[in-house]
């Protein structure tokens, strides 16, 4: 690793101001992405802005929203009472990523300001029609992932919470690469009343996409059935050592239709 | 240069770092706990897996910084004063769960955080899923897996021991 400074504000406007005023500094969540970057020294910030003492811990609900704290880890999101009984397929998804000890470090603020093409909560994120709460303002998620490892966060812009409707059922399947555990191809499917949301995340050269047709045919017939027909077009879909575009979209077929049918 | 406080097997330390230096870095080369490895350096491996705060972490992918005010436990920590195992290392033994023991230490870890987090009981299988994070090169896992299923008995039956 280079050299850098460290600091640890204790709030989240103090580490935006940080941010603004150092355009080199870079925040840090769980630092399960950050660290192993700065260790192959891809990155080379003047300063680490820790957001762990900012106060962005916790998992409330109200009036049919689950509110989560950006800072929240994958393990304490996996066995918060709240998630798993309100969006079931959101705890399920935590305890997949990584593994333990990942977990109890890895953040969901963390993964989705770096939106990683691969990574599992983008998916949820998009298909809950969730909303991505930061020092500045709201961003609806339709909005929030614009491409790999692309966001609409400005550079002094940091996540503070993330709301997710409460959805009648979701669910979340993941054909996961053996070594990392990131997905090779993940499905998650939400159903509410005015309709359903697919996002799948892993296979698309832009990161994470709607699947509007999935969802056209299951807003009429929530059932795994009424998606067996459905192609998905390998064009715009990743091609690496791990899956060739064309397995991808086969993949992204079986993935969805396993979540529909475990779907609750 | 910046400086951490942090309690490392119930002692008391405050050491000069700086920004970039991982956890593991403090454990073997400040503070000469040279228990903990260093197997992949790349998060996969689980060698250098330590308990902050109760937590089983990855040492290596933690700056020293980020311990501040934290509990550390690594596997010097585990045996009492007289030299007694921890049941988990004492179940490790019983049952051959190592060879080159190169990732003894993190597995070690791992398995307590992981009984502990079981408090009503554990499957084989979540014993092999709760390993996905801690690579062993020598054995197959098979007396892995054991060593940890028969510690559970003695970590959950000491427990209900002191509760009484």
């Amino acid at each position: 690793m280079y050299e850098f400074a460290y600091q640890k504000p204790a709030s989240a406007n103090a580490a935006a101001a940080l941010l603004a005023a150092d355009m080199e500094a870079k925040a840090m969540a769980g630092g399960m992405t950050l660290i192993p970057v700065l260790k192959q020294r891809l990155n080379k910030p003047s300063t680490v802005v820790d957001l762990a003492a900012a106060g962005l811990v916790g998992i409330s609900e109200a009036g049919g929203v689950v509110t989560i704290g950006a800072m929240t880890t994958h393990a304490a999101i996996a066995a918060s009472d709240v998630v798993r009984a309100k969006i079931p397929g959101l705890a399920e998804q935590a305890s997949w990523i990584g593994d333990n000890a990942v977990r109890h470090r890895g953040t969901m603020g963390g993964s989705l300001a770096n939106n990683d093409p691969s990574a599992c909560y983008p998916s949820a994120v998009l298909a809950l029609g969730g909303t991505i709460v930061t020092t500045k303002r709201e961003i609806a998620a339709d909005e929030y992932f614009q491409g790999m490892f692309t966001t609409a966060l400005e550079p002094d812009e940091i996540i503070t919470a993330i709301r997710l409707p409460v959805p009648q059922k979701s669910a979340y399947e993941k054909f996961r690469n053996p070594a990392s555990r990131y997905a090779t191809v993940g499905v998650f499917v939400a159903q509410f009343a005015a309709g359903v949301r697919v996002a799948v995340t892993g296979a698309g050269q832009n990161g994470v996409f709607r699947h509007k047709e999935m969802e056209a045919a299951l807003s009429k017939s929530f059932t795994a059935d009424a998606i067996a027909a459905i192609k998905t077009p390998a064009d715009g879909l990743n091609s690496d050592i791990h899956a060739s575009a064309e397995y991808r979209a086969h993949l992204i077929g079986v993935m969805a239709r396993r979540a529909v049918a475990r779907a609750r | 240069m910046p400086q951490v406080s942090l309690t490392v097997n119930g002692k008391q330390h405050s050491v000069e770092v700086e920004g970039r230096t991982l956890l593991v870095e403090l454990l073997r080369e400040k503070l000469a706990l040279t228990g903990t490895h260093v197997g992949c350096d790349t998060s996969q491996c689980g060698a250098c897996v330590v308990h902050v705060n109760g937590m089983a972490v990855k040492s290596c992918t933690m700056l020293a910084m980020q311990a501040e005010g934290a509990k550390v436990t690594t596997i010097e920590g585990l045996a009492a004063a007289d030299g007694t195992l921890h049941p988990m290392q004492e179940m490790f033994r019983e049952h051959h769960a190592l060879q080159c023991g190169f990732c003894t230490p993190g597995m070690v870890m791992t398995a307590i955080d992981l009984i502990q987090s079981h408090p009503q009981g554990i499957t084989e299988e979540q014993i092999r899923d709760g390993l996905e994070g801690n690579l062993c090169r020598c054995t197959g896992y098979h007396n892995i897996v054991k060593a940890i299923a028969a510690a559970w008995p003695l970590m959950h039956g000491k427990t209900a021991q002191a509760a009484e």
